[in-house]
């Protein structure tokens, strides 16, 4: 019993970051381009990082 | 060169200034539909292109929806930028782009409120399904408790967020005296949920938390596959109304030029129309000649000659001269507008189709209200425990709540379209499939459809290669079609000088070695062409030199196609707005007796209406805006990829491949999808014939329930996933279309 009162709350709780990670990548957009995305993994691109 | 024409044809700057969105700091944002990008290349290519001009900030590709979105400054060291150069950049790269109505904005807060939806009830399901196996293992009483409070404050939020969807839709049914699917879901959810509470409460060991959140994640994720797939789906007047410039430049009585939006300009104003453009507003040619591009009135892609006099219709493209004219309508009583309105009205008829799952759901909603409702009943008078009887009455509503049809639908479905995409077919609707098999008459555009609707060079072999040469050259100065089918034998010809295009009559340039003419025979050497079907005629200073002939070639695949069509009883005919004689000749040579020629927009519609009226399921194949209103109006509809925007988006199925062995494909692989489908409803019943009595018994406890739920779950998408094994084709395989689609038909 004991053991359960940190436990249920750990499953919890790593279930809900679960969720929140997911809400918040549809949320920033990162499903709005999937084909796109699967080509720019290979795009080296230049060398010099954006600014 | 392509670029160079590519530029010929880009929106006017004012046009472009007009489309944009205005940003802080004097900055404004441009999305344009460029559909020729489909790779990684194509995406660092535009972006690498765009980033190289100073005026641009930040440009992105979206490969999905092959749009690119750029931010540009309205001004650079105190000089106006011309968007035009930026949309230059593009075409210098070689791509083309399009200015589109933005209006997809709210499909998507759609798709993304049931994902979010998913995710919040796939994560309350997962957590109150730990939480329940170990109940079901044995928890002692005060662990059980306390599992069961955690479960009901997982699940009340959840089912309120998550089932809001569901809530609403029963509502708005109920409240319009009708019965649908989610009528038993909010039922058996809302009461599974009371009496787990109260049970809770009151100590008890049977709770349905599990139950009530895992029904909501299933449905959920039947709902959204639908909603994906739809999705693609675009509303096809938004299409249309793309075709009309948003302004165009309108000549004042003192000669002054104003740029002016378009549904401000007034009939009896002077508006000029140079070429590249597109008609603004139905108007007459008060000054100048050119060739316009009827094909959004008549399907047909040969240029039409105007010249003083001439009315011309709006949405059709100004291609070879610049005209003047006078404006003989408003924007809103403009040919695009009236085919707008036949749009709008034709849908109808598609909105009358009621899908496979809601008409199963008229059967089945009552009849498990019935039975759950008879259990509360009987059990309650038999027994006198009315709160058992309740339980009993909620282990009926939920064992038999309808995930094979919430589920089995659009799983069959998506694998479908899945199916259909590897051989290059887009389906915009799960609903098209199912009208798709019930298709029984296929009636075809001509232009573009069954050909490929582009003349091509029939006897390049007879002519001298240097004097094919010579021809390509100075026919690659024109946008006119049969010039730029002659164009795509260019090489190396002496370059031409002074070239300038007669509207209407043909092309003219200088050598060293004299006049050349390109063009029609009275134009090139002063004598009528004779003879059948389109041709040109290339003469030196007034001598003629060579005779062109052009002709439309069928699609591949079409006599195997028809053929195939026709052994499996489909009854087929043509309707096209060509000359009768053309008509003919394409009907006779693949054997389609019933044809009509020369039919315009409405009377398509009308055509397919009265088809309709005599119960048959028409499916209709077309390309042309003139094809628009018949797509939208047919039971089903097929288009090309190479079809108008408009025809595009109003049609249920895009073929992107070359061949029309497409339509076999997709009528059986439609057909296969129903088979399923029907499997699955099939195997609902089974399924229910089985776990009815156990449930009325009272035998059904929360775990017996949850596996019987997640079992029938699985085997339903298990089932539906046969539909991709066998029958797959390669690329390659897919040019042997005849043999291939005539397999899946029989298969």
């Amino acid at each position: 019993m004991n053991l359960l009162v940190f436990l249920i709350p750990v499953a919890l709780l790593m279930g809900a970051l679960g969720l929140i990670a997911f809400l918040w990548s549809l949320k920033s957009g990162q499903y709005e381009d999937l084909d796109g995305a699967a080509w720019r993994v290979l795009d080296d691109g230049e060398d010099q990082p954006e600014d | 060169m392509e670029a160079e024409k590519a530029l010929h044809e880009l929106p006017p700057s004012d046009e472009l200034w007009m489309a944009s969105r205005q940003l802080d700091n004097g900055r404004r944002q441009t999305e344009l539909a460029v559909p020729g990008v489909y790779c990684g290349a194509c995406i660092s290519t535009i972006e690498k292109a765009l980033k190289a001009e100073p005026e641009v900030e930040r440009a992105r590709v979206n490969l999905s929806t092959k749009r690119v979105t750029f931010v540009w400054k309205e001004e650079i060291d105190g000089k106006r930028t011309d968007p035009t150069k930026l949309v230059g950049a593009i075409a210098a790269v070689g791509y083309e782009s399009h200015l589109f109505s933005a209006a997809v904005e709210e499909a998507d807060s759609e798709r993304n409120l049931l994902l979010r939806s998913m995710a919040v009830a796939g994560f309350a399901a997962m957590n109150i399904m730990l939480l329940s196996v170990s109940v079901w293992s044995g928890a002692d009483a005060a662990t059980r408790d306390l599992f069961h409070w955690i479960s009901a404050a997982i699940a009340g939020p959840t089912i309120i967020y998550a089932g809001q969807h569901f809530y609403k839709s029963a509502f708005n049914a109920l409240r319009h005296g009708r019965m649908n699917m989610d009528v038993p879901i909010v039922i058996a959810v809302t009461l599974s949920y009371g009496m787990s509470l109260w049970e809770t409460m009151h100590h008890g060991a049977e709770a349905y938390f599990d139950a009530a959140v895992s029904l909501l994640f299933f449905l959920l994720i039947g709902r959204t596959l639908d909603h994906l797939m739809r999705d693609r789906a675009r509303s096809a007047i938004t299409g249309l109304a793309r075709l009309v410039p948003r302004g165009a430049t309108v000549l004042s009585e003192d000669g002054m030029r104003e740029f002016r939006p378009v549904d401000e300009i007034v009939p009896g104003e002077r508006i000029v129309i140079a070429a590249g453009e597109r008609i603004p507003v139905d108007c007459v040619v008060r000054e100048g000649a050119s060739d316009v591009d009827m094909s959004i009135v008549n399907g047909e892609s040969m240029p039409v000659t105007v010249a003083v006099g001439t009315s011309l219709r709006s949405g059709t493209l100004n291609l070879t001269g610049s005209l003047v004219a006078e404006a003989t309508a408003a924007m809103r009583d403009s040919f695009v507008a009236e085919i707008i309105q036949l749009m709008e009205a034709a849908e109808g008829g598609k909105a009358r189709y009621r899908r496979i799952a809601d008409r199963a759901a008229d059967i089945y909603a009552p009849a498990v209200h019935t039975l759950a409702f008879a259990a509360l009943i009987v059990w309650g008078l038999y027994s006198g425990d009315w709160k058992h009887a309740l339980t009993i009455a909620i282990a009926v509503l939920i064992i038999t709540c309808p995930c094979a049809l919430g589920l089995a639908v659009p799983v069959v479905q998506v694998v479908a379209a899945g199916r259909l995409f590897k051989d290059g077919i887009m389906v915009k609707d799960g609903s098209a499939m199912e009208r798709l098999a019930e298709a029984d008459t296929v009636v075809f555009d001509k232009t573009g459809t069954l050909t490929a609707g582009r003349p091509r060079l029939t006897n390049a072999a007879e002519v001298a290669p240097d004097i094919l040469a010579q021809a390509a050259e100075l026919a690659s100065h024109s946008n006119h079609p049969l010039s730029k089918a002659l164009a795509a034998y260019r090489s190396g010809g002496a370059a031409m000088r002074d070239v300038r295009e007669v509207a209407g009559a043909g092309l003219e340039g200088k050598t060293d070695r004299g006049i050349w003419r390109l063009g029609t025979g009275e134009f090139a050497s002063g004598v009528a062409s004779t003879g059948e079907g389109s041709q040109t005629v290339l003469s030196l200073d007034g001598e003629p030199l060579a005779t062109f002939q052009f002709e439309d070639s069928l699609r591949p695949g079409a006599q195997a196609t028809i053929a195939n069509l026709r052994n499996n009883g489909f009854s087929l005919s043509i309707l096209s707005g060509d000359r009768e004689s053309a008509v003919a000749a394409i009907a006779r040579r693949l054997g389609i007796e019933s044809w009509q020629s020369g039919v315009r927009p409405g009377g398509k519609v009308d055509a397919v209406k009265a088809l309709s009226a005599q119960g048959r399921k028409v499916l209709m194949t077309g390309d042309g805006i003139n094809d628009a209103p018949a797509l939208a109006a047919a039971h089903v509809s097929m288009a090309p990829a190479t079809a108008a925007d408009v025809g595009r988006q109003a049609a249920d199925f895009v073929f992107m491949h070359e061949g029309l062995d497409a339509v076999a494909t997709a009528i059986a692989v439609s057909r296969k999808a129903g088979r399923l489908i029907r499997e699955n409803f099939g195997f609902a019943v089974v399924y229910n014939a089985i776990a009815i009595p156990l449930a009325l018994a009272g035998l059904v406890s929360p775990l017996v329930a949850a596996i019987a739920m997640s079992s029938s779950s699985i085997v339903v998408v298990l089932n539906a996933l046969r539909l991709r094994g066998g029958g797959q084709k390669s690329r390659e395989d897919a040019k042997d279309d005849s043999v291939s689609s005539s397999a899946v038909l029989a298969s």
